[in-house]
């Protein structure tokens, strides 16, 4: 079954663990705009929210791509990145609705999550559980579940 | 370069010039960093007898050699400087990501120096760097101030700066980064505004390098599982924040109540962490690379006392809860709300509130000189209320903004200041838990509990427990655990890191990122090292082992009720042990023999 990555911000911390691992798992060392995971944090309102590329169905960057570069296997859930056929032309950065796909000039090539190819670095380092790699029909079940159980609770109350 | 970035930021704000130099590597090695690194510079660079508000004074931001890694929470960084409220050596340090955004950018510190003729703040792009007016933030508290600067700078920039008490040079103001976390004792943030220094914004895109990646993987896994497995490191904290020692303090009758003339608190539990988290706690919050998650998002709804922000810590609700008398949550909330906008040490701020309560009840102070305000304790809406006067500087809060040493001083009754070497104590009777009076009486900063937390052993049984009413051990103890904190500290590490690892984990940890072989040995000489480098600068500035010593009242009125009841600090059997196993003379100071073993003559 395939796996995805959920996100649960109500339960980040904001400590950019996940960012760190990122970065440190795709090139050894630690460097912000290396992560494909970016932590926005609201300072005021103390909320931090973890964004990353969402691995659309229907993904408009691998739509807008010339060159196949960004493209989906068939049978797979995960948008790759194929290096060796990217001209960085900057149409994904462009046309991810997220920001997920950004240009970076260090490395010259497109960043972007792939699940470290079933592995998410992320995930494992994250203290709290806000990044969690899950069955794609577990992840919208606990959620939706959560919110059945406040229903559950309001029934009872009028009850 | 692995954990060092090996260049230091120098700011002259007196010319303007910003330079750069070489770190230098073989004083790293020594003193590690943050901590220990800057004040080795400070003890170089400045005459310890300055005025600390004068433009001799410098002020150093300093990451440490692990801040920046994942090395878990261990993220923070120093401000260093001579410190205004004793004349002691200051290190306050802070979490949040403002220290690594400093490595980011590419230096171990930035060192300021001099006065700015006008306000101004420093905006750091990697390797650019200037000085930018601050005209229109002067008087803007430290959220504006922030919100502000990153509009003007950039969205993500990490901002530290002072609010209007470190404009007004508040005794105990501190320097806030990211808004809510504090640099908080001493009064660096009146150093800051000494030298008309708003703010310093940072953002770096730089690279941090590990030197043995094998074993830092390994170290870090180590560590990381042995906090998380910690009953308190890796569940407590991020439970109930750190407000859940209200209670456990409590519960053993070490909980100073109403500027200590008692030590239980009835209503303790109205004011502790299992409370914050029932009522207030909206989520929990960790620092750069943090596992523990001990912050604190809250909100408070009464209208009264509404407000939204982080906190409180144990130290800031025990001083504005049972210190004060008070047992009201949402004046105590909103207290913490008001410090970190104005940017003030919450502990000062709070016991020196309590010693004008206490002044105030025993007739010493009256209405004549509080300006008709009736200060009592138990009565939150006025404390909340001197928190924005000393914040400001207004009516009786202009005399408190010097701390309550000078405050008590000016009414004829020093002995009611609640402090060591003039800087207030922290919330941890000495009278009911012996180890930590020998702590507060030889801390390099005053009253301070974080220079050793004997706590942890004496109450909390980590990594063993001590009998919290004994003295016998408690010299080595004391010692060990100042040693093991100034090298922790030093590294960036989070002293909360020790509800899990010790020296060994820290000297691995230490040793595959700056690829310098520290044995735990080696780590706890350095801790030992920047400790008697500490030591000599307060000798230096004037202080002698006289000031090592506790307010009169620990050793005269026993505690008169809860559990700890008949006790009193005996620190005269434990200070002549303490000098001894230090290797320093019966005055308590280094001998020449010790200075040398530390390469420090």
């Amino acid at each position: 079954m395939a796996k995805i990555l959920m996100i649960y911000p109500e339960k980040c911390t904001g400590c950019l663990n996940c960012s760190e691992a990122c970065s440190y798992t795709k090139e050894g060392r630690f460097r912000s705009a290396a992560s494909r995971v970016h932590v926005y944090t609201w300072e005021r309102e103390g909320i931090s929210v973890p964004m990353m590329c969402q691995q659309c169905n229907d993904a408009p960057c691998v739509s807008v791509c010339p060159t196949g570069a960004m493209h989906r296997n068939t049978g797979e859930l995960i948008v790759q990145y194929d290096l060796s056929k990217c001209i960085r032309c900057r149409m994904c950065v462009q046309a991810c609705p997220f920001g997920n796909a950004v240009y970076d000039s260090v490395t010259d090539a497109i960043i972007k999550c792939d699940h470290c190819q079933g592995k998410p670095a992320c995930a494992a380092a994250c203290p709290v559980k806000a990044l969690e790699y899950v069955d794609e029909s577990v992840s919208t079940r606990t959620r939706s579940k959560a919110f059945a159980q406040k229903f559950k609770e309001a029934f009872q109350e009028v009850a | 370069m692995f954990g060092w970035t090996g260049t230091i930021l120098r700011v002259n704000l007196t010319t303007g010039e910003i330079k750069k130099e070489p770190t230098n590597l073989k004083d790293a090695r020594l003193f590690i960093g943050a901590r220990g690194l800057a004040t080795k510079i400070l003890s170089d660079e400045i005459d310890p007898t300055i005025d600390p508000l004068g433009p001799e004074n410098k002020l150093i931001f300093a990451p440490g050699p692990l801040s920046g890694t994942m090395a878990p929470s261990m993220g923070r960084y120093d401000v260093v400087c001579k410190g205004p409220l004793n004349g002691t050596v200051a290190a306050s340090n802070s979490g949040g990501s403002f220290g690594p955004e400093v490595k980011f950018a590419g230096y171990d510190m930035i060192i300021f120096e001099g006065v700015s003729k006008k306000p101004v703040y420093l905006w750091v792009k990697d390797d650019q760097a200037e000085l930018r007016d601050a005209a229109d933030l002067w008087g803007k508290n430290v959220f504006d101030t922030t919100d502000l600067i990153r509009a003007a700078t950039e969205e993500e920039a990490k901002i530290a700066c002072i609010g209007p008490a470190g404009e007004k040079k508040v005794l105990f103001a501190s320097v806030m980064n990211e808004m809510h976390r504090a640099a908080g004792r001493s009064g660096v943030g009146a150093v800051m505004g000494s030298k008309n220094l708003k703010a310093v914004a940072v953002k770096g895109s730089g690279v941090l390098e590990v030197a043995r990646p094998e074993d830092f993987e390994k170290a870090v896994m180590t560590a990381r599982k042995m906090i998380e497995n910690h009953p308190v490191g890796g569940a407590g904290l991020r439970l109930y924040g750190t407000e859940v020692l209200v209670n456990i303090l409590n519960g053993v009758g070490a909980l100073p109540t109403r500027n200590y003339h008692e030590s239980y608190f009835a209503t303790a539990d109205k004011t502790g962490g299992e409370t914050l988290s029932a009522k207030y706690l909206i989520r929990p919050k960790g620092c750069f690379s943090c596992v523990i998650s001990c912050g604190r998002v809250t909100k408070v709804t009464n209208p009264k006392f509404a407000g939204e922000g982080e906190g409180p810590e144990y130290e800031t609700g025990w001083g504005f809860g049972a210190d004060s008398g008070v047992d009201n949550m949402d004046a105590i909330i909103k207290a913490n709300y008001l410090c970190n906008e104005l940017g003030l040490d919450t502990i000062t701020c709070a016991a020196t509130i309590a010693c004008a309560m206490d002044l105030y009840e025993c007739g010493y102070i009256t209405a004549k000189e509080t300006g008709g305000m009736a200060i009592r304790f138990g009565d939150g809406e006025t404390m909340v209320k001197l928190v924005e006067m000393i914040g400001n500087r207004e009516g009786i809060g202009d005399q408190l903004a010097e701390g309550s040493y000078r405050f008590a001083e000016k009414f004829g009754h020093p002995e009611f200041s609640m402090s060591v070497k003039k800087q207030e104590m922290p919330a941890y009777d000495p009278r009911a838990v012996q180890g930590i009076g020998l702590q507060y009486a030889t801390s390099n900063r005053g009253g301070c509990h974080v220079r050793g937390y004997t706590i942890s052993p004496e109450v909390l049984g980590v990594p063993s427990k001590f009998d919290q009413h004994t003295t016998e051990g408690k010299p080595n103890l004391v010692i060990t655990f100042q040693n093991l904190t100034a090298a922790l500290d030093s590294t960036g590490a989070c002293l909360f890191t020790t509800f899990g690892i010790g020296a060994d984990e820290l000297a691995a940890l230490l040793s595959s990122v700056t690829g310098v072989p520290y044995s735990t040995d080696d780590f706890m000489k350095a801790g030992d090292r920047i400790w008697n480098l500490e030591r000599l600068f307060n000798l230096k500035a004037g202080l002698a082992g006289k000031d090592d010593t506790l307010p009169q009242r620990l050793f005269e009125e026993p505690v008169p009720a809860g559990p700890s009841k008949g006790e009193i600090s005996h620190l005269d059997q434990m200070l002549p042990e303490y000098y001894s196993l230090r290797g320093w003379t019966e005055e308590g100071v280094p001998t020449a023999e010790k200075l040398s073993e530390l390469s420090l003559s």
